[in-house]
Parts: structure tokens; sequence; C-alpha cells
């Protein structure tokens, strides 16, 4: 199945570059990385991090960069000379698949839930966690998806609370040519 | 054999062929301060951690070595900040040791503890908090690994107490082959089709210029650079950080360009066709605004370090390797290459060079000395293989113009962090090297209260260096903004020029101490000290406060908008 263009939210504006980064499992890599972005004065738009599934020695970041705060191609050299830094892979977002995941508590009661239910389901979201007043749904696609379900859950549930994990991102297997 | 992680350490520098480490003990370093009595190492007694820091600078610059700087945590830790930043900025391979309180108190605010490997993440080319005794040896070598190759920078080695204090048994540390460094793999070799379309665009050029930087010091590559240069016939410039990488004397040479470059250099520059940066970093001191910079100019960019390329001034050819075997393969390509006729270009260079050369009017009867021509002075009667190491200012700029540099590593100053105070420690430390050698410190009297206490350390330590102080009684170069940028509103910047008085301080460290008012007594004074062996020298020289340095290109200004000497100028 063909997914929509999902580049740009109101998240991340027009040119923003996605980074896989490999790095090594050492302490203060993070830092490093965050240290070097923000004297170098690159914003990142979000950053996520996990053990990486090849080899346990190393991590994978996925670093969402604001393009236009600096070149990329010297946000990818600075990062390149980093010691713990071991491989980065460079991708517009128009080369890259990306997802994320979205976790929100909202307040419902008993006559909005066929409603929220109605949305979660067109959406593709599920419950993770309830109570008699609130629902704490998931909900995990792409950045732009997961922005429409935002808004929609703001603008129809109070109060609301949302945390996001930021996207990841792997290499499109049919990129633009 | 079991021994000691501080008997390890000593053993692990040893192993890298440590032959002097500059340093002052403290609370958390000290075990590591009881195998130096039996090493083969030599130490030397600093009185600040900032000085152990310059020294190992002076020290590497002079002899291409890593320098090596071994202090406490907490305020010793912070003092060698400075010249951290200094390499980092300068790339020197420097080694700093730090100790750090032991493992299980790091995190609770314990006495003399700070986070050194955090202050320093920005300004080191990488570091390590030793949590493992057994990883001394490792760590020590990819220290190393890593300070001396590819771009060259400092790198820090927190030690905390309790590590340098527990039994392990010794192990040989890694061959540099051996290190596990998979995201660490400087490239040497420029690539071969870039290397051949560089020097094609090198033979037809019209207008071009080599634009050289420290990298080529630091890759050993003077040889291959006046290979390249006399093969081709292209004009020369050597920035303040390669001053010495290409002999002034040179008939391709232009010198150095900059803010305070000479007319010549930065015209050239602006005018060229095409600039081939040989370990340069378009610094905004060289460049001036940038915008208006070498408008005209093709731009072929030779660099170990990527990140250097298109950091600055895009490239039309970027090439990424070592400085000295990219320069050895541009001569060797371009030796079968016939390169254009460039007469109108060496016509219009001699022109510039005539009209406008380096000039300071001479001293009248009664008048302070002029610095430039206390500069000159000690260049005519210092041996030609003098080691000059300046402090920053305009005594920095005078020695980077009117001393003659003829071979590679006779200068070394303070470039890309502009560190005052550089030049007492780092011409110890480069006497430290090079003890054969004369070794000159040309200092402001600002920079020299900064960290002349080191003289202490270089009269103790058996470090004879020379000192000449040019003495205008003010912060020169900041002096020279205030009248020029800010109307003669001298703001914070007069010194006092009796207090101290530098005769009685220097002999009170056990240096001969000089003082030199009048320019006939300039020459006698300078032979008497060159003279001296056994002792530090301190000459006070007192020069004319009003001189400033010319040319200059006023900061933000195009290097089209270059100030010359005011007997230069339209209608003088």
């Amino acid at each position: 199945m063909a997914e929509p263009f999902s580049g740009t939210t109101e998240h991340t504006p027009v040119s923003h570059h996605i980074l896989s980064v490999l790095v090594e499992n050492k302490s203060g890599v993070l830092s490093r990385i965050a240290g070097l972005f923000s004297r170098r004065g690159f914003n990142i738009f979000s950053l996520a991090v996990a053990p990486a599934a090849e080899d346990q020695r190393f991590s994978r970041l996925t670093i969402v960069v604001d393009a236009e705060s600096a070149p990329i191609a010297q946000v990818v050299g600075q990062l390149n000379k980093l010691i713990n830094v071991v491989e980065i892979n460079d991708m517009r977002p128009d080369e890259a698949t990306e997802r994320e995941l979205l976790l929100a508590t909202v307040s419902v009661g008993e006559e909005g839930r066929a409603a929220l239910l109605n949305s979660m389901a067109h959406a593709g979201a599920s419950i993770v966690d309830f109570s008699a007043n609130s629902v704490t749904v998931s909900l995990s696609g792409t950045p732009a998806a997961v922005d429409a379900f935002e808004r929609h859950l703001e603008a129809n549930y109070a109060p609301v609370e949302v945390q996001r994990t930021g996207r990841v991102a792997l290499p499109r297997l049919n990129p633009p040519a | 054999m079991k021994i000691t992680g501080a008997q390890s350490l000593i053993k692990s520098l040893e192993a890298q062929g440590v032959e002097v480490i500059f340093g002052l003990p403290g609370g958390a370093i000290l075990p590591v301060y009881d195998p130096i009595i039996d090493s083969t190492i030599r130490h030397i007694l600093v009185r600040h951690e900032q000085g152990a820091g310059h020294m190992a600078e002076g020290y590497a610059q002079a002899t291409g070595r890593p320098g090596v700087a071994l202090v406490t945590s907490g305020p010793g830790a912070t003092n060698i900040v400075t010249p951290i930043s200094n390499a980092y900025m300068d790339s020197i391979p420097l080694v700093v040791i730090t100790g750090q309180v032991p493992t299980a108190a790091i995190g609770t605010d314990a006495f003399q503890e700070c986070d050194i490997t955090g202050i320093t993440q920005g300004i080191t080319k990488h570091n390590w908090l030793i949590t493992d005794v057994a990883d001394i040896p490792t760590v020590i070598a990819e220290a190393f690994y890593v300070a001396t190759t590819g771009r060259p920078g400092p790198v820090l080695v927190d030690f905390p107490k309790d590590i340098a204090q527990t039994e392990v048994e010794w192990v040989d540390p890694p061959s540099f082959d051996e290190l596990d460094l998979p995201g660490y793999k400087p490239q040497l070799d420029g690539d071969a089709e870039l290397i051949e379309a560089a020097a094609q665009m090198m033979a037809t050029a019209e207008r071009p210029v080599l634009y050289v930087g420290g990298g080529i010091l630091k890759a050993r590559g003077a040889g291959a650079l006046r290979t390249l240069a006399e093969t081709t016939g292209i004009p020369v410039v050597t920035t303040l950080m390669a001053r010495g990488a290409f002999p002034d004397s040179h008939e391709l040479c232009l010198g150095m360009p900059g803010m305070h470059g000479n007319y010549t250099a930065i015209t050239a520059m602006q005018e060229a066709d095409l600039l081939v940066s040989l370990g340069a970093r378009f610094d905004d001191r060289v460049t001036g605004k940038l915008d208006g910079f070498a408008p005209k100019a093709q731009i072929i960019h030779v660099d170990i370090d990527p990140a250097e390329l298109n950091k600055v001034r895009r490239a039309d050819i970027g090439i990424v390797g070592d400085a000295r075997r990219v320069t050895e393969a541009l001569a060797t390509v371009s030796a079968s290459k016939t390169q254009t006729d460039r007469s109108a270009w060496w016509a219009q260079l001699s022109e510039w060079q005539e009209r406008y050369p380096l000039t300071f009017e001479p001293a009248e009867e009664g008048q302070a000395l002029k610095p430039q021509a206390v500069i000159e002075a000690l260049a005519a009667h210092s041996p030609a293989d003098t080691i000059v190491v300046a402090g920053v200012g305009q005594h920095q700029m005078w020695a980077a113009q009117h001393w003659s540099y003829e071979t590679p590593y006779t200068w070394i100053n303070s470039g890309g962090a502009g560190t005052m105070g550089f030049a007492v420690p780092g011409a110890i430390g480069a006497k430290v090297g090079e003890p054969g050698r004369t070794v000159w410190g040309i200092d402001g009297d600002g920079c020299f209260q900064m960290t002349a206490q080191e003289l202490v350390t270089a009269r103790v330590e058996g470090i004879p260096v020379k000192i000449a102080i040019l003495n205008n009684s003010y912060l020169g170069m900041v002096r020279q903004w205030q009248e020029m940028f800010y109307e003669e509103r001298y703001s914070e910047v007069y010194l006092t020029p009796d207090v101290p008085n530098f005769v009685m301080l220097a002999e009170a460290m056990g240096c001969v101490g000089i003082r030199v008012d009048r320019p006939e007594d300039v020459i006698p004074a300078i032979e008497r000290a060159n003279a001296i062996n056994d002792r530090p020298v301190v000459i006070d020289f007192r020069t004319d406060a009003s001189e400033k340095v010319f040319p200059m290109v006023p900061a933000g200004a195009s290097n089209s908008d270059v100030v010359v000497h005011p007997t230069q100028r339209e209608g003088a």
C-alpha cells in the first residue's frame, strides 16, 4: 500500500531531514550529540533512541533536524567528527518511511465514549488504559496521521494529556528518482 | 605482575613514548605522582595549571609530538580549560590527564569535584572517564591515537582516585591498529580524480594563489608545498598559523593575508581567480566580510576534516585528505601540465609589493622605541633557527609581520582562540622540546602579567627562555580599536608603565632583567640576552604606545577596504 506523503507536519516545517545515526553505547554519547547541536546552533525537532537491532554495542538515534538552521552537510560533517558516531544515514522526508507513536489520556464520560471509539477506529488507534472518567489511547502512524489525530482529540476532549515519541525512520524501499 | 592503576597510567604514558609531562599535583591525582618518582618521564612542575597546558602546546607545536599535561580535579582541571580550548582551535595534539574524585563520590558534589568531561566536551576531540582499572592502557592508547591523527587536537582523560589505587594485572597496550574505534577513520589520501581535476584547474588559472594554513605544518607538508609551488609557479600566502611553512624570502612568497596581513597577500586573494586552500579553514580573520571575500575566485579546498569543506565558503573542488599527501599528489600531477602564462598576474603582484610594502616610521631622537624596529632587531641578531613564541595582540601581529620566517616550526602562537598569556609558558614548552635552539617569547605587557609566574618554573627547571616584552603600558590592540573605532575614548586599557617593575619582577623570579628605553641600547641588550644560557632573560622594551598595526581590515569590512599605513594613503 502506498503511503501518503508524511514529511511535513505542524511539528516539522518543510525543510527537515531525518538522520539515522548509529552510535557506540558509551556513557555520555547522548550528551555529546545534544551538546554538539546546541553549540553549533543546529535545531532538533525530535530525537528517538533505542538499542540497535544488529549489534548490542550500538544504539540507533533517529534525529529530525531543521535543515534551515544549518546546511545539512555541515550537520552531518560535525556529527561524524564525534568519535562515538559510527554511521549516519541522511534522508530527505520523501526518501524515508517514518512512524511515530502517540499516547493520549482524554477525559471522557459515558456519553462521549461512542464518538471517541468511532474516531479511534477511523484513525486506527487503540485503548491501552482506562478509568471511570478517562481513557488512554495509543496511535502509531505517520507523523501527519498522528498530527491529525492529536488535533482531533484536542478539539473534542478536555483536558487532554499527550505524549509523542518523536519519529523513527528507515529508508524507503522505492525512493523517488 | 600486579601494579596499581597509577602505575598502569605512568607505564601507559611511557609506552606511548612520552618524554615529558607538564603538571601540578593535588588531592585526587596524588596517587599518580608516586610512580612518577620512578619513571623515565621528566616531570616539569608548573606554578599554575594553565601554564602546564600552554607549555604542552608549545612543546607540541615545536616538536610535532603530543604535549602531555597532568593536573588534579576541580580547580586543577578547570584551570587547564583555556589551554584545551586553545588546542582545539589551533588543532594541537594535547593529552590532558585530570584527577577525579573516587568513583563512588562522583555526582555527590565532593571536595574538588567537577564535571570536567562535561565541561570539555565541546573543546576536545574526545574525552574519557576511566571507570575500570583494566581499561587504562587501552584508553591512553586511544587518547594518543585520537589526539595525533586526522585533524590533531586535544583530548582529556579523567582519572578517579580509587581507580589509581586499585591493583590490576599489567597488560601491554594495544597498537594503534588494534584499537576498536569504529567511528574514527581519518581519510589520508585524496581522491585521485579530484586531484587531477584540481591540478587541471590550477594549470589553467590566470590569477591563482596557494592559500596555506596551519594544516600543512600539522601534516609535515612544508617540503611538499615548496615542490608544488615551484612546479606550478603559483604564489603562496601563509596564514598566521602557517608562518614558516614557506620561506618568506622565496620569490613565490607573498607573506601573510588576513586582518593584519600585508596589502599584496590580502589583495592577491581578493583578485584571484583561483584559491587553492591547503590546510586552511577560511577563518573570519582571513576572509574579512565573507560576502565580499575573493569574489572572483574558484575554490579548491584541501582539508583532512571533511566538516571544513563548504563550512564557510563553497568549494568548487573539495578534497578530503592529509595536506602533505594531497599536496604531494597535486605536485606530481602538475609536473606533466603546462601552466598558463601568468606574467600579467606577476606584474600586478610586483606593483602592489613595490607600492605597499610593510612599513613603519622609525623613532625620532628622544622618542620611545618603535615595536616593529625591536622585532626586526631581534630577528637580525638572533640565530637563524630561533623559535619565536608570541602572545596575543599588537606584539603578536608585529612579530608575525616583521620577522622573516624561513623554516617550519619557528613561529608558534595562539591563533584561533587568541589566548593572551600564551607566550611565556608556550616558549617554555618549545624550549623543553628544542633545548638546543634559542627560543624568544615576544610578549606584550598585558599578556606577560597573565602568566609571568611560569618564569619561576623556567628558572627552577633550567629552561633558559628569553622574553621580549614590548611594553607600551597599554592593552595595545584594544587601545588601537578604541582609537580607531571608539573616537579615542580609551576605556580600561592603560596598565601603567612602571608597576610592576618588570626588571625587578624578572629578577625576583631568578631571571636576568634588562630594561631598554633608547634605540641605541636595543641591539646590545639582545646580544647580551642571546649570550645568557643558564637562566631565563626578560627584556623590558619601552615602546611607543601610539603605534598601530597596519595594514588593517576593520572588523566586518571587506578585504577590498584594507586600511594601509598612513604614509601609504592617497595624498600622503
